[in-house]
């Protein structure tokens, strides 16, 4: 038993001793690609509606919420799902992002928000954290499909046509300033300053 | 036993009454929403129409008249939460928006006591002010405007001259 182990443990120690240049090479490759492509799939399967909602912490308060908004449902059938708002696109940005979540995990298994009464009590720090996130990144996720460039004033109504024109496209303030609670029920706002 | 008859009697009459009325009534058209559509059938919905959302303030049909939302408020909140029309007609906020202030006479309480905001019984904008959508009244309306009013008792009052 004991030499078989030491065996095993010489080859590992030096596979080339062992094993052809090619084998090692072409194995490393495969097992490489494996291994990313097993890490990519995950990843993904935590980036989709189906995901988010298995959890009712989720399916019973936000994503209710969500359905009766335009984000869900509007003329065009174009819709937004969860990590469409919630999650960079960009490889780097959606790690991080991803790491932070390793909290929600923590949340989930301790129930910080099992009941809508806890949620509710919770929704402002929740909700805060979100607005500080796209504030922060100039409300990257909105401008994933609304972009200022390709915005036709001329085609919205006037008074969205003058906000526009004075407060997004000189830059004095981005989405998420003036369009809290587009997708969710909003939270107590007596705090929040320009809404109080 | 004389009793008894007169109550027979008495369900008869109202027996016949009914049938009689039934027979009057059947054909006379009561005003509903249905219009004439029959019962069993379901009658064809009217179109949803848009909000109207020109941003152009509308002439008040009557001095008194809350002035209506001149656009769209789909989505709006207003609840225990946050009032999302006070986000831009708060007196705070309106330097920012342009918006129209909302009207003194809100912020008074029942007692005529101006408060330093808006009183509660004025926080449910919607209560009053609505947004217009281009359609058909459901029931017609005859009101006429008070200056339509004046002006036609003049014309009535040169015509007796």
């Amino acid at each position: 038993m004991f030499t078989k182990i030491k065996q095993y443990w010489r080859v590992v120690r030096s596979p080339s001793g062992y094993f052809s240049l090619g084998f090692l090479t072409l194995g490393g490759f495969l097992a490489g690609v494996m291994f990313w492509g097993g890490f990519n799939t995950a990843l993904e399967a935590t980036n989709t509606e189906e995901f988010c909602t298995s959890c009712h912490e989720m399916r019973n308060n936000v994503f209710e919420e969500l359905k009766q908004t335009v984000h869900y449902t509007n003329a065009s059938g174009v819709r937004a799902t969860c990590p469409d708002c919630h999650v960079p696109h960009k490889w780097t940005d959606k790690i991080a992002r991803k790491m932070q979540a390793s909290k929600e995990v923590w949340g989930k298994i301790f129930g910080t928000i099992s009941t809508r009464e806890k949620f509710l009590d919770k929704r402002l720090t929740l909700a805060q954290h979100e607005w500080h996130r796209l504030k922060a990144n100039n409300s990257l996720e909105c401008r994933n499909c609304h972009s200022p460039d390709s915005m036709d004033i001329t085609q919205q109504s006037p008074r969205a046509a003058e906000a526009h024109e004075t407060f997004l496209i000189p830059g004095r303030k981005t989405c998420i300033d003036c369009h809290k609670g587009i997708a969710h029920e909003l939270p107590d706002m007596s705090t929040v300053p320009e809404w109080n | 036993m004389k009793n008894i008859t007169q109550k027979t009697m008495q369900k008869i009459i109202a027996g016949v009454l009914l049938v009689v009325a039934g027979a009057v009534f059947a054909d006379s058209m009561v005003s509903t929403l249905r219009t004439d559509t029959p019962l069993n059938e379901e009658q064809k919905a009217p179109k949803i129409m848009p909000f109207e959302d020109t941003d152009k303030k509308l002439k008040r049909n009557y001095p008194e008249q809350p002035p209506v939302i001149p656009h769209d408020t789909e989505g709006y909140r207003i609840d225990l939460n946050a009032n999302k029309c006070l986000s831009c007609h708060a007196r705070s906020r309106t330097e920012d928006s342009g918006a129209p202030m909302v009207s003194i006479t809100h912020f008074m309480d029942r007692e005529g006591q101006f408060l330093a905001t808006i009183s509660p019984r004025r926080y449910f904008c919607t209560q009053c002010h609505v947004s217009q959508r281009e359609v058909k009244p459901l029931v017609d309306n005859d009101f006429v405007d008070i200056d339509e009013l004046l002006h036609g008792a003049q014309s009535m009052e040169h015509k007796s001259n």
